[in-house]
């Protein structure tokens, strides 16, 4: 008995001092070999006694997985410090420079559309749209600006006809008409879209874009318009608090009507909206005439509304800080990358309007 | 509309300054556009003093002055002037001054290689006389850095006056809005008299459909017309009127006094009477403004037996008009059909005072008046005898009554205004006012022709009572109807989907240039007043635009790059002859080589994989995506593709492949194979299924997939898409995927023919295939392949 734990006591020994796989595989052979000291131990059991047999036997059984969950243990321990040491060796250099993926860009136009939309859908309007090309009696007639009325003037449009019947419309608000003519009062619809003027310098583009609002109902007035328009420029500068200011202006679908200013200042060349001392126009806005509400089949003895519009491209030019407006339209992809939007920035009311 | 505090004053009564009117109009609506010194370039002209004047060494007749400004500096002039001399005190000009004889703006100067930083200046050059002949002399007295001109024009207050306030295109209307809230008090006027001591009177004969309702004339004679009084010189120039002559001056000063447009005939070139008529087809007119028009059939003629004297309303003629010898003076103050002169003040292309003053709406009871204050001004200032007012034809002024109920204007604007705040607003606005206790019976003034209806009462008494009263109520949120319908969130998906690639989104014009736009279509939707000739039609196609602008970024050396818009294109001239397309280009290759890779060429394959990817994440099943070659003249004939949707001949969604050379070529762009395609939002319809019932049950097999490896040779037009349903009709249950491997032409490969290789896997739903099920559906394979195609088995 003595004899096998000295024997274990010596193998484990020697266990303690294998530097690596070699001297494992050297002990292997030493011990569990044909020749192993403890192989010769199993071979000298046909020599022994048989009721010592059975007890000798158990005996080395034990000894001899003792030895393998040590071999085991060391085999792992062994490769492990050769994996890593074979991984170690295995480098790459990071810095090299990889293929860069293309990164699209959604155009800033775009980004405000969906950005206004965001806050008026938090309203309760609903998107509304009409066509490029109008006819004159939408663009203008309906809107309570008869032919030879001065107010058309103000538009420098673009026809399509020599008797100037048709025209790319010049503002949003003939939807205004198509909304009313087609569906039953109540309305509370804003209207993204291109508009067209007759008309190029720095701060003029032949298209833009505008948003039009309309909200139409028993009981609209005007505090609910400037309540609107608060929230909306508030929600759209992401401001607490925006200094706005009505001024009484004419359009001749809207009485009254109304120019609206935002308080600005220009600190160190960058523009803050909201506060400060100087104003800046930013859109119109007005109760819906009566003539256009009856042009456009609704009571106006019992419904009552107000109409808005507002310049898209300007909007933008004022939030993102871009400086001309001609830019806006000239496809140069490098202002597209550096002005553009990612297209997962979807404006939303849980994740904000933008980053 | 320029105005100035001064000839304000003479209506209102204020101690304002310039700036707080100013303030006060742009809140009731008069918006200021600017305040400017009329005159500031005046204020540029200084009194000076000569310290020393020394002969130019360059030129005999020129001297380089030393010259007191008063800056303590001694500023250097080169001078002409025979009379400049030492100690010589004078008048100097800045460099910056515009010289008001030949309007030239001084800058500093080199003359003779001698620097000159301004001017000394005659009297002639400051048009004080003709005097030209050297500089001017004053007294030692006056004091050097003085302003030369001693008069300081009040400041002109430039208001931007909208349509409808035509009564505010006089100073009167201007001040009768400011009194109105609160801003000082309104000076009534008595209406003026005047000593009839002349029995001069002009026939006049109004015509019918002449488009001028009445014809007011008053005959002066025996006049010496003069140049303007300084004061009235002075009230004309501080809002930027040039002074003419007493006569003209005087009937520009009662326009824009009263808004009441004059205008004044030289008596003696009147032949017999007036007649106002339309006039005749080819008639000319030689005008005040030295042109000659040719009329049509429909303008507003003041003439006489023989000749046109004026455009009525619009503008006087040359032979007419007063002159400086003019003796004898016809005025007239008349009435005119606002829209008579738009059409043919447009036609004509003719832009004055008057018929601003007469499209917007004139005062239709200001004849008189207007006669009676022009005539006594040019008796006082020229002299003569004023012959009876005489007013031909009838009014066609109704005076308007407007029941106001007071309740409704808390209706409309939200807060409630009182019954004396109300009635004080509107007299103070000329209204005549009665109380009928819950209303206001209203005569509106005619010189309110804005005036309406009740609502236009309403917005008297907001814009005076102003708009910062309004509350602020916080918004409902009362929802009518979903935010988008289909088509709107389609248009929302698609444009993020193809960002989400790595395309660019642009936004160009709706309208493109011809010559490229043409190529895309048959279609010709020319504008009839474009803004150039390269923006002249609308566009048929969204690569026009991506084109032209592609060619001017390749221009800017960016020649890599995805790129697309997404809006309307046009098929035709009529309201909603409109389509929404997606259209995106790639331009340059679609890898430039880098250390892991070589370079690779955009090919159309690529916009394929790119129009498939977004039809697939816009929710359609790749498997309901049939590819057919027919496209359109946008393309590569040979190189593009369609993408339908169900079969060959259900709705076409895309079309996708090289674009058209010939279109390259035209652009210069032949050396960039671009590649791009075309989504037709239109056609995508709202699917029956909502997403949330259409997907269908997850259900997968749990046996192992089996993979076999075919090639076959077949004939080289034998489609790709042709093999695969062949293959998968074999045996439609078990093949669940047909990948092609390898498509190769050329050598060990028939003329002709091309041989294609496919990986095709299988996988039961029940079982482990075995051997002989694979081998039998393996077999079925390759003879369906032969039978059908022709084809050949190359290996498997």
């Amino acid at each position: 008995m003595n004899d096998l734990a000295t024997l274990q006591q010596q193998i484990f020994n020697k266990f303690s001092q294998l530097k690596n796989k070699e001297d494992l595989e050297n002990l292997r052979i030493e011990v569990l070999g044909k020749r192993g000291s403890v192989s010769k131990l199993f071979q000298d059991l046909a020599t022994i006694d048989k009721d010592k047999k059975k007890e000798f036997a158990s005996q080395l059984n034990i000894l001899k997985s003792k030895i393998l969950e040590e071999f085991n243990k060391y085999s792992s321990k062994f490769g492990q410090d050769e994996l890593e040491k074979k991984l170690h060796s295995e480098t790459i250099d990071v810095t090299l420079p990889t293929p860069k993926k293309p990164q699209g860009k959604i155009h800033p136009v775009s980004q405000v559309i969906d950005e206004l939309t965001c806050i008026f859908a938090e309203l309760g309007f609903s998107v509304a749209e009409g066509p490029d090309i109008e006819n004159e009696y939408n663009n203008f007639t309906a809107l309570n600006t008869p032919p030879n009325h001065p107010a058309r003037d103000m538009h420098d449009t673009f026809y399509l006809d020599e008797n100037k019947q048709t025209l790319l419309r010049t503002h949003t608000s003939p939807v205004q008409i198509r909304t009313m003519l087609n569906d039953k009062p109540p309305f509370k619809i804003i209207a993204p879209g291109r508009t067209y003027r007759c008309d190029s310098d720095q701060t003029h583009t032949p298209m833009f874009h505008q948003l039009e609002g309309l909200y139409v109902d028993k009981n609209v007035t005007m505090a609910d318009l400037r309540g609107c328009l608060d929230y909306f420029l508030k929600k759209f500068f992401e401001v607490d608090q925006i200094k706005m200011r009505f001024r009484p202006s004419h359009f001749p679908f809207t009485e009254p009507s109304a120019e609206v200013d935002i308080g600005y200042e220009i600190k160190d060349g960058k523009i803050t909206i909201g506060q400060g001392d100087k104003w800046l126009e930013i859109l119109g806005c007005g109760m819906v005439h009566p003539n256009v509400l009856k042009n456009a089949k609704v009571d106006s003895s019992k419904y009552q509304g107000y109409a808005f519009g507002v310049g898209i491209d300007r909007l933008a030019m004022l939030k993102y800080g871009i400086n001309d407006l001609r830019s806006f339209f000239e496809s140069d992809v490098r202002w597209l990358e550096h002005f553009g939007f990612n297209a997962n920035d979807v404006p939303s009311n849980y994740r904000g309007l933008a980053r | 509309m320029n105005i100035t505090l001064a000839w304000l004053k003479k209506y209102l009564r204020t101690k304002s300054t310039t700036e707080q009117i100013a303030e006060k109009l742009t809140s009731i609506g008069l918006e200021v556009e600017s305040i400017s010194s009329a005159k500031s370039n005046l204020s540029n002209f200084k009194v000076c003093k000569i310290i020393k004047a020394i002969k130019h060494p360059e030129a005999d007749k020129l001297k380089i002055c030393d010259v007191d400004i008063g800056d303590g500096k001694i500023t250097k002039v080169v001078c002409g002037a025979s009379n400049a001399r030492d100690g010589l005190t004078t008048v100097y000009a800045s460099p910056g001054t515009v010289i008001p004889k030949n309007g030239m703006k001084l800058s500093v100067a080199k003359i003779r290689g001698a620097e000159s930083f301004g001017m000394l200046c005659s009297e002639s050059e400051l048009n004080l006389t003709e005097e030209s002949d050297g500089i001017i002399e004053l007294k030692n007295k006056q004091n050097v850095g003085d302003n030369f001109f001693k008069e300081n024009l009040d400041p002109m207050i430039d208001i931007s006056i909208t349509p409808n306030r035509s009564d505010c295109l006089g100073v009167r209307g201007v001040a009768r809005d400011l009194a109105a809230c609160g801003e000082g008090t309104f000076v009534q006027e008595k209406l003026e008299k005047i000593k009839i001591n002349s029995k001069k009177i002009i026939k006049v004969e109004i015509e019918k459909e002449s488009g001028c309702f009445q014809f007011g004339s008053c005959f002066i004679e025996g006049v010496v017309n003069k140049e303007s009084p300084d004061w009235l010189k002075r009230h004309l120039e501080s809002v930027g009127q040039k002074s003419i002559s007493a006569i003209v001056d005087i009937t520009n000063y009662v326009m824009l006094d009263m808004n009441r447009p004059l205008h004044a005939y030289d008596a003696d070139k009147i032949s017999n009477k007036i007649i106002v008529r339309k006039s005749k087809k080819g008639e000319t007119f030689q005008a005040l403004d030295g042109k000659k028009y040719t009329l049509s059939n429909n303008s507003c003629v003041i003439a006489d037996d023989s000749k046109i004297l004026g455009l009525g309303g619009i503008l006087g003629g040359e032979l007419s008009g007063t002159k400086m010898n003019t003796t004898n003076v016809v005025i007239e103050a008349a009435s005119f059909d606002p829209i008579s002169i738009t059409k043919s003040s447009k036609e004509l292309g003719i832009i004055t005072d008057a018929k601003y003053r007469f499209e917007r709406g004139v005062d239709p009871n200001s004849l008189e008046e207007g006669l009676i204050k022009s005539a006594k001004l040019i008796q006082e200032i020229c002299g003569g005898k004023i012959g009876k007012i005489n007013i031909a034809g009838s009014s066609t002024y109704k005076q308007r009554k407007i029941n106001f109920i007071l309740s409704n204007f808390k209706k409309l604007i939200g807060f409630e205004i009182s019954k004396a705040d109300s009635i004080k607003i509107l007299e103070k606005l000329g209204f005549k006012v009665k109380d009928k206790k819950t209303s206001l019976e209203l005569i509106v003034p005619s010189f309110r022709p804005d005036i309406n209806q009740e609502v236009d009462i309403i917005e008297e008494l907001i814009r005076i009572k102003g708009y910062n009263n309004i509350p602020l109520s916080e918004p409902n949120r009362v929802v009518l109807k979903s935010v988008l319908n289909y088509q709107q969130k389609i248009f929302h998906y698609t444009q993020r989907s193809i960002a989400s690639i790595g395309y660019l989104e642009t936004v160009t014009w709706s309208f493109s240039n011809s010559k490229i736009d043409d190529f895309f279509s048959e279609k010709k939707l020319r504008l009839a007043n474009p803004i150039s000739s390269e923006l002249d039609t609308l566009r048929t196609s969204i690569f026009s635009n991506l084109l032209i602008h592609s060619k001017n970024n390749v221009d800017r050396d960016c020649k890599n790059f995805m790129l697309f818009e997404i809006g309307p294109v046009f098929y035709g001239n009529q309201s909603g002859q409109q389509n929404t397309i997606a259209a995106g280009i790639r331009l340059g290759n679609k890898i430039d080589k880098t250390w892991t890779e070589k370079t690779i060429k955009t090919s159309a394959y690529d916009v394929k994989s790119d129009i498939l990817y977004i039809l697939i994440d816009l929710g359609f099943d790749e498997k309901k995506l049939v590819i057919e070659s027919k496209t359109n003249q946008s393309f590569h004939p040979g190189r593009s593709g369609a993408v339908h949707l169900g079969s060959a001949k259900g709705p076409l969604l895309g079309c996708f492949g090289e674009l058209n050379p010939i279109i390259l070529n035209q652009l210069g762009l032949e050396n960039y194979s671009i590649c791009g395609f075309e989504l037709y939002l239109d056609n995508i319809t709202e699917p029956k299924k909502k997403y949330k019932d259409a997907r269908s049950a997850f259900v997968v097999s749990k046996f192992q997939v089996v993979e076999r490896d075919f090639a076959f040779i077949v004939s080289k037009d034998i489609k790709a898409s042709q093999l695969i349903s062949l293959i998968k009709s074999c045996e439609p249950q078990l093949i669940i995927s047909i990948d092609i491997f390898d498509v190769y032409e050329g050598s060990n490969i028939e003329q002709g023919k091309k041989s294609i290789a496919f990986n095709v896997k299988m996988q039961s739903m029940e079982k482990t295939l075995d051997e002989k099920t694979i081998e039998d559906v393996s077999q079925k394979i390759i003879s369906s392949v032969q039978s059908s195609t022709g084809g050949t088995l190359r290996s498997s």
